[in-house]
């Protein structure tokens, strides 16, 4: 979503996104004149007059779970978007019975909180789990 | 999902749905609405609804936040067509 028309969404896959994308952007390209939409979530930069990059993950109860918003010159990680995804889809399915530690990926050990872990996370999770 | 809306003159507008989160009447004055700009929206809180017009395969389309419930999504921002994302 960004303040572009529509008509701009268009021209910008035409002519330079499905020179990159093979079959075009497989999502809606949202349109946000006047950055209605971005002021709400707290991302419109009214000075300049366009979206930061703010991203939101919304589970299906319409629940906003994580955000990140960086300012335009820096980009995103697809990857630890995808990966905490991945990470809150654990969580829902486990029905709040698991939760991932840092550095989870999919695959690696889930904790499981309650009285037993208190104090001993330390037994389940090393520092070095965090970095790879 | 998304209804396809008709490619007018006019370039289609959408915007928040539902209640503002503040409901109070807006002030004119300018400082009030950076204010209320400013609120961030929260973690484990409902994402504000809204409806805006999307180009989507080959489509103009008016895509409503609700309509996706029942699934994951991903919102994201960006300043501007033909930057990077």
């Amino acid at each position: 979503m960004s303040v572009d028309s529509v008509f701009v969404h268009k021209m910008w896959v035409d002519h330079e996104l499905s020179k990159m994308v093979k079959g075009g952007i497989p999502f809606p390209m949202l349109s946000d004149a006047g950055g209605k939409v971005g002021a709400v979530y707290g991302i419109y930069d009214e000075d300049a007059g366009v979206e930061t990059r703010g991203r939101f993950i919304i589970d299906p109860d319409g629940v906003v779970q994580g955000f990140e918003v960086l300012t335009p010159p820096v980009g995103r990680n697809v990857n630890e978007s995808i990966r905490q995804i991945q990470a809150f889809q654990v969580v829902r399915d486990s029905e709040g019975t698991e939760a991932t530690p840092s550095g989870w990926r999919p695959g690696k050990k889930t904790l499981k909180p309650g009285p037993d872990l208190v104090g001993n996370v330390w037994k389940e999770w090393k520092t070095e789990m965090a970095f790879d | 999902m998304a209804k396809k809306i008709k490619a007018g003159c006019a370039r289609p507008t959408g915007g928040p749905v539902g209640e503002s989160v503040e409901s109070a009447p807006k002030e004119e004055t300018t400082v009030a609405t950076k204010k209320e700009v400013g609120s961030m929206i929260k973690v484990g809180r409902k994402a504000p609804d809204f409806e805006a017009p999307a180009y989507f395969e080959g489509d103009f389309v008016s895509v409503k936040l609700s309509d996706y419930l029942g699934k994951w999504v991903v919102l994201c921002f960006y300043p501007g067509d033909f930057t990077f994302v």
